[in-house]
């Protein structure tokens, strides 16, 4: 076991290094960084603006130089300009000389600087990862407790109405990508003319304007069910059906096994067998599948946090890639790459865990 | 000229629709719940699906079928009163009359399909399903609305693109501002923020959709299949390699590889060009070794068959990388390719963008499954006896395991028709590829998300439409898998 998790553990860490160099050299791109330059300095640059702005601020080194010293393998750049000013990756004009760091890159714990933002890429994306975790957490809360319910009612008795019915909504809901259903949603939940909130409110059901509120800035600072509702409702809603449906999928499986039988034979009550017997053999699959689901519900952070405007990581993501804020992206798809590879991890550990007929040498 | 109501001359008939709906509902779920409960004889084995007719559940399984099937038959009424009436019955009717054609060759597909659903193999079967045909139908009907309104301009009432002073955000059912005697009279689902017809711009749209999603899917599958056999079939360090590259592309969130990839900057450096040559080949690969493998004995059959269709789609694969000219076009440099006399069609810089990085994101997927076929299905007797026989690797590959591979695969090739029109609605949602007055569901919804609490019309209407299609795929899927198991 401990081999295997390190052998994981060095195949994460190449898929990263290899990943963030794609990530570098798409965005390492000579118009890019032309757009970056024009942005940051001002848009009627001529070319040869644009190359000294470049040239100055190291953006024109080999791709692999760069890459090193964002690893934090190889010497920042440091520039002297004309007028005798000097200033390089790792330090401002007018530091001592002493005082000057040589290696800067995440190695040394420095993730750099936002463009887009100006402020250091590091506490930014803690900042906005605090912001999604909120969200994840109550998304986890609502869609994977549900998700299971709907999966065993459905699985427990295969063909029945109740099984029917629950698998085409566990259908419906993965037909429905978040940006429909939350358009849907706000449309018929949060609008102030259309839908139900103006019938509501006019029966004096509701106090506010609309059932539910269309937007979720203001939960960034404190979330209520009315303002963070519908956001968590449309992430959850697309994940949901999945799951569900792998759930219906082992609990069949598992309610044709020869042990349920021969618990039926003796006499068990039919809601003993499901709970005791079934339940927990049935619930090794979607485990995995509940990890895997978690990447992709990155996904849905990101079409979610900009249609209700939620300032997460999801839309720092939007932010630094519309940008072309290099060391931000990079820093966001580390982020969202060692998500997507841990989740892997702790999926395939769990399973082995949780599976005794499974045994890794 | 009055704005229209929904329904118009038919508006009695709403309350019956909506009673025979929620007692539809009611019925269905107070089965469910009647069905919780255990009755005498719920203990006894194999007998749980009979018995759901029976007993009180059974009562209201019947209550809800029957009114299942008077909702049903009230909305074919809508449609077919509609084709009568014309816009005297409401917008529904209107727009039940413009897609006559639809629903014409609705009703002739099924009308075949279903007298000769013996002889169609597993197409046949699809009609022994309710789900199956549900499905089917919600496809082909978006399938021939894209055709009929994309290909021949019929269906749609106005310009998908022309502004109409006044119509601004106007409600669904306004009639036109000024309208001359040969213009369509109403905005049938009302005008969206820049005063153009939703309902046109819904028709068209659905055109664009449906010709990329299919291409994009069969070009996806293309590149899994070339890739996952070989990976499945050999193992070792090919298979470690291949399946590397493919997690790695699978690791990236797929909004952020649109991010990069998608932008005019990286159309700029002609990347986009590179990968549509390298993947656009994997059609022309496949084919090649398809026929290659199989009549190579045969050598006087074989090479005037391969220089046939390998010159057709080496043409067409060529028509499709090229564009004005040149293979590559960037502004220090271009790769000469086909010369424009020869270039069967042109692919915009968009389109080519948007269509490559969806091949780009469905690939992997497609080899992961078919390399656990393939790994499945090589230990298969008939395999080894290919093997005894003498036949090549890739005669084994394309023609033992690649057959009897085809139900996992036909089902996946349907869902991910229906992942790849969410991952197009995705690419729209962010404005990204496609130009902004595209009338592609997506960009529609992108456009009508700003102003979505006052005029939601704009954005409601694509965002039915995307789900009823997804839906439909679905449903279609589901029904393939249940008939392809039962056999």
């Amino acid at each position: 076991m401990g081999v295997f998790i390190l052998r994981r553990l060095g195949v994460i860490l190449l898929t990263a290094l290899c990943l963030t160099f794609i990530v570098f050299w798409l965005t390492n791109l000579y118009p890019n960084l032309e757009k970056l330059a024009k942005t940051q300095g001002n848009f009627r640059m001529s070319d040869e603006a644009v190359t000294s702005y470049l040239g100055n601020r190291g953006y024109l080194e080999p791709t692999p130089v760069k890459f090193g010293q964002w690893l934090g393998v190889v010497p920042g750049w440091v520039t002297e300009t004309q007028d005798g000013k000097v200033f390089g990756r790792c330090f401002q004009d007018g530091t001592p000389v002493a005082e000057r760091p040589k290696f800067c890159g995440i190695l040394q714990g420095d993730w750099g600087y936002s463009t887009v933002f100006r402020e250091d890429v590091g506490p930014t994306v803690i900042k906005r990862l605090g912001l999604t975790g909120k969200l994840m957490f109550f998304v986890l809360l609502l869609m994977v407790p549900s998700a299971l319910i709907v999966g065993v009612l459905a699985g427990m008795r295969e063909g029945t109405r109740l099984d029917r019915s629950l698998s085409t909504f566990s259908i419906a809901t993965t037909a429905t990508p978040e940006y429909v259903s939350g358009v849907i949603f706000i449309a018929v939940l949060a609008s102030s003319k259309f839908g139900i909130s103006p019938v509501l409110a006019e029966w004096g059901w509701i106090d506010s304007k609309t059932l539910f509120l269309g937007s979720a800035t203001s939960a960034m600072k404190d979330a209520t069910f009315w303002n963070f509702f519908l956001p968590v409702l449309t992430i959850s809603l697309y994940g949901m059906g999945y799951i569900a449906r792998m759930t219906r999928a082992s609990m069949t499986e598992v309610m044709t096994a020869q042990f349920i039988r021969t618990a039926r034979l003796k006499g068990v009550k039919f809601s003993n067998i499901v709970l005791k017997h079934a339940l927990r053999n049935a619930l090794i699959a979607p485990f995995t599948v509940i990890m895997l689901q978690i990447p992709w519900l990155l996904n849905g952070v990101v079409i979610v946090e900009t249609l209700f405007n939620y300032k997460g990581f999801g839309w720092l993501l939007v932010q630094a890639a519309s940008n072309n804020d290099i060391e931000l992206l990079l820093a966001v798809s580390v982020v969202s790459v060692v998500v997507v590879l841990a989740t892997q991890l702790i999926s395939d550990i769990g399973y082995v865990l949780l599976n005794p007929r499974i045994r890794i040498t | 000229m009055e704005a229209l109501t929904w329904t118009g001359a038919l508006t009695w008939l709403n309350p019956i629709l909506g009673l025979s709906a929620a007692i539809m509902v009611v019925a269905y779920a107070a089965q469910n719940v009647v069905s919780l409960v255990p009755r005498a004889g719920s203990r006894s084995i194999g007998v749980d699906v009979a018995s759901a007719d029976q007993g009180l559940a059974g009562l209201f399984g019947n209550a809800g079928r029957y009114a299942f099937q008077t909702s049903i038959f009230l909305i074919l009424i809508y449609v077919l009163a509609g084709i009568v009436f014309g816009p005297a019955a409401g917008i529904i009717g209107a727009i039940s009359r413009q897609l006559l054609p639809v629903w014409l060759a609705l009703a002739v597909t099924f009308v075949v399909s279903v007298i000769f659903k013996r002889k169609l193999g597993l197409y046949g079967k699809l009609f022994d399903s309710t789900v199956g045909m549900i499905g089917f139908a919600l496809v082909m009907f978006w399938v021939f609305t894209g055709i009929f309104g994309g290909v021949f301009d019929m269906l749609v009432t106005h310009d998908s693109l022309s502004q109409v002073s006044g119509m601004k955000n106007k409600l669904p059912g306004t009639p036109l501002a000024r309208a001359e005697v040969t213009d369509y009279p109403w905005f049938l689902l009302g005008g969206d923020n820049l005063a153009r017809d939703v309902f046109s711009r819904l028709i068209k749209g659905s055109w664009v959709v449906i010709q990329i999603a299919p291409m994009a899917t069969i070009f996806a599958f293309m590149v899994g299949i070339t890739l996952g056999l070989p990976a499945g079939y050999y193992g070792g360090k090919l298979d470690v390699l291949l399946s590397f590259l493919a997690n790695l592309i699978l690791a990236f969130p797929v909004i952020l590889i649109f991010y990069l990839l998608v932008t005019p900057e990286i159309v700029l450096t002609g990347l986009p060009s590179y990968m549509a040559i390298v993947l656009f080949i994997f059609p022309l690969v496949f084919v090649a070794v398809l026929l290659n493998s199989r009549y190579y004995t045969q050598p006087s059959v074989r090479t005037p068959v391969l220089i046939v269709v390998l010159g057709l789609f080496g043409w067409l694969y060529l028509s499709m990388i090229s564009n004005d000219g040149a293979l590559v076009k960037t502004s220090t440099y271009s790769i000469p390719g086909l010369p424009t006399f020869l270039d069967l069609f042109d692919i915009g810089p968009g389109l080519l963008v948007v269509f490559v990085a969806v091949v780009f994101v469905n690939a992997p997927t497609v080899f992961r499954i078919v390399r656990g076929l393939a790994l499945d299905i090589k230990t298969r007797d008939y395999v080894a006896a290919a093997q005894t026989r003498g036949e090549g690797p890739w005669y084994i590959m394309l023609w033992e395991i690649l057959p009897n591979a085809r139900g996992p695969l036909i089902v996946d090739f349907c869902l991910r028709i229906g992942y790849t029109t969410i991952l197009l609605g995705t690419l729209g949602f962010f404005g990204l590829g496609l130009e902004s007055e595209s009338p592609d569901w997506g960009t529609t919804i992108n456009a009508g998300r700003r102003l979505l609490s006052l005029y939601p019309h704009a954005a409601i209407a694509p965002a039915l439409a995307l789900l009823s299609l997804v839906l439909g795929l679905n449903l279609l899927a589901d029904g393939l898998r249940e008939e392809s198991l039962r056999d």
